[in-house]
């Protein structure tokens, strides 16, 4: 077992700075602005120990939500939100297990997190202009333009944005925005120990986890499927793909996953979209010229 | 946790917001949802591991696997620690715990001075590190002196003290075993020296 | 072995370990070896993390381990499963036994040698014919206040006497056949609780994957240690092992994955009262070490690389005392203190209760947390003069005097507690520079970044700042029991203003270095017994082989088509092996058993061994090679070129072991010494050698008592870190698991009334907390006999501090210790549950 030829560029204990697309020593993939990138996440590779969790709030300096003992298995963050932008879920199934299958079997992990849908609801529904897809295809809420005006959260099928508490504004995960413009692979896939969660270029996603879930109805997983590449379940409704998918054994729901999600703006022509998105950057510009300045004083 | 955005002034305002506004760039053609909504703080975003001055490899504190991390600092602060790409054990990968050392070596319970409870104290008293190491210098020669045994009462020679003990080591270097087993062992003659692995 | 190895694997078992959860990123190479069609396979007696990611999980019942394996050996041996190649030759399985030796099969439960007195064995009735044995570790091999030096010598005569055939009775063969006759899957089934049908699926895809083109690996943690048995569990795992041929080639070994991050290296380079650096012994009182000829006498070995010995012992003699150490007066040696007996950790806590002990450093530990019997840890703290604690936070043991469970139930106010107590804050690595060995003999250097906050110092620092004040104040003295002190070399060099100390100059003494001129030794080597050089730790030697030369510090790990062994990332002690006992890979020939497995053979057009790892033997040395017995062959000329097993005397590994173990020279099946039933299989209850500290304040409960009926094991969470203080410190690893709790199967929360979240309140004769419940199918009860016994599954992770908090574990435990180490059994025990809480004052 190599690691990537590159490592060997750099044999000092000290090192100059981040080593330059750092993204190819982890995960083999050098990150271009122009295409497409994602997650898959593999939940049967997932061991449940939420590296994704801890990596994502150390990176992003997000706040610990102290939900305390939940008594849901192991899971104590128990849902993703403004401050917690992975989420492993648990659901023991060990009562009434038949047996053990290759990989995960019996107690379910899964690591939730924003799926950068295609046609993204929240994005559509954004009146700002704070939502907007980035030049890797990611879909960010921009904190130097939201306004807190909340129209995203409902429009989300998965339940995935929320407004903060502590500056009222929007947050759900970047895809380490930050992160991918500087070449390194986002926090929560770099950390991820066994590989479930894989970052990448979604086409080439798309394609290892096709073979992923045939190598698995092959050695017997037969319940394997994607959920939210094309043509699978939760890329449904007019969402056409998600570019955060799953590998799943169970059905959604049980996973806390919409079965068939839709896009609520699915019927509205494009046009009368962008037109209101104009009138509503007036009126935000407007309110951030002639207005007092929002934020608090110290 | 997040940092407060600066207050900006009625021209900057005017400015940023010719800049910030989307509707001339999607006149010119770009799309509403991506490059003409791009604002300014996406425009100029960069990874703050980019600011570091000091980067260097440590080994994750946690369990004895020996996940490589590398350490990125600037001003003499951690900025951050992740997985090292290099290391043929974690490939740039930890833990939830190693994940976590950028939080442990910033945690806000860490102390950063001598903190004495005297005989019978009720608090905690802030001393010295001078002073301190002054006192269980002392304390350890009295101790030392009134509990030394050179021959048993066979005369079976065993040159000890039964009264010092040491614990802890797994989790410190080796650098730091090493001198702590040859100043107590070798040096003070303490028999009672212990650390987590029967634990 | 290596943790990438594991993914050269072709079958894994993870047995008294959770891999998944404890040791996630070593689980990587688990995972990678599944991808590439390995069976992993996970026995425990909770279904973790770790078994939901495995083909076959087996529920075993605590502490029955050595049931399951014995029945595994039984398996391997009736149906003559062995690797027959590697076994004949390459273990003692042929070796003849004394003809006085007897087993438990037929004393029911005791070997031969029993002094029902002593409560201890002698050990002549496990020896070779016609020749004693010593340890392959240098450590007390045998409990005697007599030299047998006389009798090993033997060992320079011939070759240990064997039967190639295997017919003698009691050659190693015949007498493991007898010892697990009675170890049959319907027998594993009643005793472990695993169903026979899943104990024979294990079986046969350990057997399946065994033999020239297949290797398979066991990985254990403190699951196995964690008992009265412990060192027995982890010899049966080494039994099945050689026995398959599955130790020194690519993919097959034991991995110990052990808990902290140089847990390993504070065992090479002790803070262990019975050893000195590279596992020399910490010369004893009762034994024969009164001078240093007699110490050398006692623990040289005629045979093998031990033989090396005296230069070991010399050289660190010389590093720590320079030229005050000169052969008239032996070294030194006098100057190092002798231990009168086991000053291991329980009896420290004993020691400090009754005022024996009158000060302590605790230096990055938390025993009120993470020791058995925690109100006595707490009240032996109390009792001390004066404890220094350093640590990066307060930790439940610096608190104690007015946190403490004593404080709050008002057994003792803070004003009647003399202790005097330092807090001193402790820099983290990425604060400090120095080296950590991690759990496969790997010693990495980690840099000095930045500083740690305000007075925050390295172990180091403290160290040298209070040997050069201790010196300084021992100055004028002229006591000779002061002479150690002011003899100790103490130069190290400061690194800058604050006089950081450099751990440069620390570790290029642990290599080694000529004497007086300071040249750093290149390998162990080069080591002298004529005081010409200077080691601290000699199988360190090689980690600084020349003076700009930090191996550890290197970083060139090998590329995708490398051989991966990673040769140029960090050394690997000895010698950078990253395999022992790699002279296995090859047959007795020096070819390797299969082109899939190969790591090391013998180049004869060269005349050397080659391959893709250092090898572990003399590096010239043809597999030809025969002893010349009428020499009196010493040391490694009497070792043979098909003997890959230098550390020990005959150069075989020892499925029998003839000395070196307290309890018997083959694991038996004993019962915990807090055991819910009685012994299945033998008379004799528990192992007969455990340690036992009965005292008012540490009662044990006898085995089946119905006062506390339910078997109880503590354990370890993914989200926290031992003793709890750096996870609970830190809110993103707090609030995944925020709380203490303990794990109860349906079937008992229902008998008891108790609902998921409920507060319980768990009981032993030690004492007794509250926590909340988490119910789960996970942990089931096991039936024996007609009864069900239920097992109650509880995290020690939790105190009183930090953001994550629950009661103390460890005040229900006990100090019940492992007769070879003294290690504690906090994974089998009993105890009651009640729904409830503890009322006020606790």
């Amino acid at each position: 077992m190599g690691v990537h030829p590159r490592a060997q560029d750099y044999p000092e204990s000290f090192l100059p700075g981040v080593i330059p697309d750092e993204s190819e020593l982890t995960v083999g993939t050098k990150i271009e602005p122009g295409k497409r990138y994602g997650f898959f996440t593999d939940t049967t590779l997932c061991i449940g120990c939420k590296a994704c969790e801890v990596a994502c709030k150390e990176w992003n300096s997000l706040p610990a939500d102290n939900m305390g003992l939940s008594g849901m298995s192991y899971d104590n963050t128990v849902k993703l939100s403004a401050d917690t932008w992975r989420h492993v879920m648990f659901v023991e199934k060990v009562d009434g297990a038949t047996g053990m299958q290759p990989f995960q079997s019996n107690w379910l992990m899964m690591s939730d997190v924003c799926k950068h849908c295609k046609n993204a609801p929240c994005l559509e529904a954004c009146p700002t202009g704070a939502l907007f897809r980035t030049e890797f295809d990611t879909v960010v809420v921009q904190q130097d333009i939201c306004n807190g005006c909340g129209y995203c959260v409902p429009s989300c099928p998965f339940g995935v944005v929320e407004l903060s508490m502590a500056d009222g504004k929007a947050h759900k995960c970047t895809l380490c925005y930050d992160r991918l413009k500087g070449g390194l692979e986002p926090a929560c896939a770099k950390s991820c120990p066994t590989d479930s969660i894989l970052f990448g270029e979604v086409d080439d996603l798309v394609e290892r986890a096709g073979k992923r879930v045939e190598e698995l109805h092959e050695r017997g997983v037969t319940d394997a499927y994607l959920y939210g590449a094309p043509n699978t379940p939760g890329a449904t409704g007019g969402l056409e793909q998600l570019n955060a998918f799953f590998l799943l054994t169970d059905r959604p729901e049980v996973y806390n996953l919409p079965p068939a999600p839709t896009r609520p703006a699915n019927r509205l022509a494009p046009g009368l979209l962008a037109g209101m998105a104009a009138m509503a950057g007036l009126t935000l510009a407007a309110a951030a010229i002639f207005s007092a300045p929002g934020e608090k004083r110290r | 946790m997040r940092k407060p955005t600066r207050r900006r002034s009625l021209l900057d305002r005017i400015k940023s917001f010719g800049k910030e506004w989307s509707l001339p760039r999607q006149l010119q053609g770009q799309s509403h949802v991506d490059k003409a909504a791009e604002s300014s703080m996406s425009r100029s975003l960069r990874p703050r591991l980019e600011e570091a001055d000091s980067v260097g490899t440590s080994i994750c504190p946690y369990c004895a696997v020996g996940c490589s991390q590398l350490v990125y600092a600037k001003d003499g602060k951690v900025i951050h620690v992740e997985g090292d790409p290099r290391s043929p054990i974690n490939q740039g990968t930890l833990c939830p715990k190693g994940a976590a050392t950028f939080g442990l070596l910033t945690s806000p319970r860490r102390i950063d001075k001598v903190l004495y409870r005297r005989p019978g104290g009720t608090e905690w008293e802030v001393k010295p590190l001078d002073w301190a190491m002054d006192r269980i210098a002392f304390l350890t020669k009295r101790t030392r002196d009134e509990s030394f045994v050179r021959r048993l009462p066979d005369g079976t020679l065993v040159n000890h003290t039964l009264a010092l003990a040491s614990l802890g080591g797994a989790t410190l270097d080796n650098e730091e075993n090493y001198a702590i087993k040859k100043l107590f062992s070798g040096g003070l003659g303490m028999v009672w020296i212990e650390n987590q692995a029967r634990v | 072995m290596p943790q990438w190895d594991l993914a050269n694997s072709d079958v894994i078992l993870v047995m008294g370990s959770n891999m998944a959860e404890n040791h996630p990123i070593a689980f990587r190479f688990v995972m990678q070896a599944k991808e590439r069609g390995a069976t992993v396979i996970h026995a425990d007696p909770r279904f973790t993390r770790t078994s939901a990611l495995c083909d076959i999980y087996a529920p075993v019942r605590a502490g029955s381990d050595i049931a399951f394996l014995g029945g595994i050996i039984r398996y391997i041996l009736e149906k003559d499963l062995w690797f027959k190649e590697y076994a004949l030759h390459y273990t003692n399985i042929a070796t003849i036994i004394d003809e006085r030796y007897q087993g438990p099969d037929e004393l029911d439960g005791l070997f031969s040698g029993w002094d029902e007195e002593g409560k201890r064995y002698t050990y002549e009735s496990w020896q070779y014919e016609g020749m004693t044995v010593p340890s392959s570790l240098a450590e007390h091999y045998i409990d005697t206040t007599e030299s047998f030096n006389d009798e090993t010598k033997r060992l320079s005569e011939g070759p240990p006497p064997q039967d190639m055939t295997l017919q003698h009775p009691n050659c190693v063969y015949q007498i493991m056949r007898r010892h697990y006759a009675g170890y049959t899957p319907e027998m594993v089934e009643k005793v472990t609780g695993c169903p026979a049908e899943t104990f024979l699926k294990i079986c046969e895809a350990l057997t399946k994957n065994s033999g020239p083109d297949r290797t398979g690996a066991i990985c254990y943690a403190v699951g196995w240690t964690h008992h009265s048995t412990g060192v027995q569990m982890i010899r049966a795992a080494a039994i099945i092992q050689a026995l398959l041929g599955n130790v020194g080639r690519p993919g097959g070994g034991i991995l110990a994955l052990r808990g902290h991050t140089s847990i390993q290296g504070s065992t090479d380079i002790p803070t262990l009262y019975d050893m000195l650096p590279g596992y020399l012994p910490q010369p004893h009182a009762f034994k024969p070490h009164e001078t240093f000829k007699d110490f050398l006498e006692m623990e040289q070995t005629p045979t093998g690389w031990w033989a090396n010995f005296p230069k070991y012992a010399v050289s660190l003699l010389r590093a720590w005392y320079g030229d005050a150490a000169t052969p008239e007066n032996d070294w030194g040696f006098d100057w190092l203190p002798k231990i009168i007996g086991d000053h291991s950790q329980l009896p420290m806590t004993v020691a400090m209760r009754d005022g024996v002990i009158r000060g302590l450093f605790l230096m990055g530990q938390n025993p009120v947390v993470g020791s058995s019997n925690s109100h006595m840890v707490q009240r032996g703290l109390a009792n001390l003069e004066w404890l220094v604690v350093r640590d990066f936070a307060e930790t439940e043991s610096a608190t104690f005097w007015y946190q403490g469970h004593q404080v709050r139930n008002g057994e003792v106010r803070p004003e009647d507690i003399k202790t005097e107590v330092f807090l001193m804050p402790a820099s983290l690595a990425g604060e400090k520079a120095g080296t950590f060995t991690n759990t496969h003999r790997l010693i990495q250097w980690h840099d000095r970044v930045v500083d740690g906050p305000g007075d925050s110092r390295s172990e180091l620092w403290f160290v040298h700042h209070l040997a050069k004040r201790l010196k300084a104040l021992y100055a004028e003295s002229d006591r000779p029991q002061d002479e150690p002190l002011k003899n100790l070399t103490w130069d190290y060099s400061e690194d800058d203003v604050m006089g950081e100390p450099s751990a440069d100059d620390v570790l290029k003494e642990i290599n080694g270095y000529t004497w007086p001129e300071r040249k750093q030794v290149g390998d162990y080597q080069d080591l002298k017994d004529d005081g010409s050089t200077a080691c601290g730790c000699w199988i360190y030697s090689g980690v600084y082989p020349a003076e700009a030369h930090n191996q550890s510090r290197s970083r060139c790990p090998d590329g995708p088509d490398g051989p991966g062994t990673h040769l140029g990332w960090a050394f690997a002690w000895p010698s950078n092996r990253r395999t022992l006992v790699n002279r296995a890979s090859a047959d007795p020939d020096g070819k390797p058993w299969s082109e899939r497995k190969k790591l090391m053979w013998w180049n004869a057009e060269k005349g050397h061994w080659d391959g893709h790892d250092k090898p572990d033997f003399p590096r010239t040395k043809s597999p030809d090679f025969k002893p010349d017995w009428d020499s009196q062959p010493q040391g490694m000329d009497a070792i043979g070129g098909a003997d890959p097993y230098i550390m020990i005397a005959d150069g075989k590994a020892s499925l029998f072991v003839p000395s070196g173990l307290k309890d018997g020279p083959l694991p038996t099946h004993y019962e915990p010494v807090e055991a819910p039933i009685r012994n299945p299989m033998y008379k004799v209850q528990g192992n007969p050698t455990a340690k036992r500290w009965e005292h008012w304040d540490n009662p044990l409960h006898d085995p089946g008592s119905p006062d506390y009926p339910y078997a109880l094991t503590t354990y370890r969470l993914t989200e926290h870190h031992s003793g709890g203080t750096p996870t609970r410190s830190v809110p993103t690893t707090a609030e995944l698991q925020p709380e203490g709790f303990a794990e109860i199967s349906y079937e008992l929360a229902e008998e008891l009334g108790i609902k998921n979240l409920d507060w319980v309140v768990l009981t032993t004769a030690r004492g007794e907390i509250e926590t909340r419940a988490l119910l789960t199918h996970r942990l089931r009860p096991f039936h024996y006999d007609g009864r069900i016994i239920h097992q109650i599954g509880l995290p020690w992770h939790f105190g009183w501090k930090g953001y994550a908090t629950g009661d103390i574990a460890n005040v229900l435990t006990a100090l019940i210790g492992d007769p070879n180490t003294s290690m504690h059994e906090n994974k089998a025990l009993t105890c009651n549950l009640r729904r409830g809480r503890l009322g006020k004052g606790h």
